[in-house]
């Protein structure tokens, strides 16, 4: 693999973060990110879409006019939610019943569009379809990350199998009512840019 | 009219876009470094929203909702009753997707200065949940068309009062003596979700 593609493909992971550094997909980060198996699934669903979303885009870049460039995508991207919102239900229907209004709110997740935008309108389809993968795999260590914190921590749980036992199960761990509330992730995710940003200090943006 | 005042209230206060549902997130964090900014994009925001609620209000009534279009297409057997509620979500997005690029033309044209300061964001309009939230709440609120105008209008309200107390916050913060991985989003995070904890209070209220 060259260089140019594994810094298209793995430098969105930490370097170039869809959510702690281009602030993209933040929403559904904060809403979704209460339980792992929610997490993973969801950023599954958000990598292919953006992956296929960004190359159908790129293919067909030099034909759409500006001036109506976001109706265009938009309705590739709506088109792919349905995809995806169709095959969750033929294969795991029990998941796509938990998530099925997050699913539907891809179509609204910055990063779709925000890659379609600043990337896929610019450049050749391959690179597009691997900007979009790797822009999937960022979102999803982030989710990921901050789903073991508020599940392992808010319920005691990982995947729904127990790990640290209740103390309402006889167990021995209170757990923090704060991590089961929404806005905790608002926390976390800030904890987590911190810890990010100390070790990359070349991301803190200057003012 | 005291019907109206309480929708517009609760819209704002209790059931705010930005920091009761995290609905609009992305611009939310990225577009508050400035008040003069925010407050911008607090306007094109809440005129979206205005005219977007309620054009997918009558949409939805006159030709999505189940067996609005019977008597047009003369089917009297509710059995053939004709439903296009699948076809809602990208129905939505296109009349978001049309208001937005309306407004980008006349804002190029006539506020160019606004138009730049904007930048990529103004095209995310469509893509900010707030906008689509708003719309499907309406709909699963099943407001009539005064309330949906009332709605969007007090929903665009809550959310630019909650980015320009953001803005607000983070020009005073610029004297702070924040920790250096912190600076910048790191702190806005932690900020916003101080700040959904303060708007969690409101949720007491009862009108």
């Amino acid at each position: 693999m060259s260089t140019d593609t594994k810094k298209v493909l793995f430098g969105p992971i930490i370097n170039n973060n869809p959510i702690t550094l281009q602030v993209l997909g933040v929403c559904s980060a904060l809403a979704v990110s209460n339980s792992m198996a929610n997490a993973l699934v969801m950023s599954l669903a958000v990598m292919m879409v953006t992956a296929f979303s960004s190359m159908f885009i790129s293919m067909i870049r030099n034909q759409i006019p500006s001036s109506v460039r976001i109706i265009v995508q938009m309705a590739i991207i709506a088109s792919l939610v349905i995809v995806v919102d169709q095959v969750l239900q033929a294969f795991s229907y029990q998941l796509s019943k938990s998530l099925s209004v997050y699913v539907g709110l891809i179509i609204t997740n910055c990063i779709v569009m925000g890659r379609a935008e600043a990337f896929a309108m610019k450049e050749k389809p391959l690179a597009s379809f691997l900007d979009g993968i790797g822009n999937g795999l960022g979102y999803g260590a982030v989710l990921l990350t901050v789903a073991t914190f508020r599940e392992l921590f808010g319920f005691g749980r990982l995947f729904g199998i127990e790990i640290l036992p209740l103390i309402q199960n006889d167990g021995w761990y209170q757990a923090n009512g704060l991590l089961v509330l929404p806005f905790s992730s608002f926390f976390v995710i800030g904890l987590l840019i911190w810890a990010v940003r100390t070790k990359k200090p070349e991301q803190v943006e200057k003012d | 009219m005291e019907h109206y005042i309480s929708i517009f209230i609760k819209s704002i206060f209790i059931e705010n876009m930005a920091l009761s549902f995290f609905l609009g997130m992305c611009t939310f964090l990225a577009v508050s470094k400035k008040v003069s900014t925010a407050i911008g994009l607090g306007v094109a925001v809440t005129v979206v929203l205005a005219l977007s609620v309620p054009a997918n209000q009558i949409i939805y009534q006159a030709v999505l909702a189940p067996g609005a279009l019977d008597s047009l297409m003369g089917v009297t057997d509710p059995a053939n009753s004709i439903d296009l509620s699948f076809l809602a979500y990208i129905t939505y997005i296109g009349v978001i997707a049309a208001l937005v690029q309306i407004l980008e033309m006349i804002l190029d044209k006539y506020f160019p200065a606004l138009y730049q300061a904007l930048g990529i964001f103004l095209p995310l309009i469509t893509v900010n949940c707030a906008i689509f939230g708003a719309v499907s709440f309406m709909v699963a609120k099943n407001l009539d068309l005064g309330e949906s105008v009332v709605y969007g209008i007090g929903s665009g309200v809550g959310w630019m009062l909650a980015i320009v107390l953001m803005a607000g916050i983070r020009e005073k913060m610029k004297y702070s003596d924040v920790p250096d991985g912190l600076k910048g989003l790191g702190i806005t995070f932690i900020t916003a979700g101080l700040m959904a904890f303060g708007f969690l209070s409101f949720g007491g209220i009862s009108l």
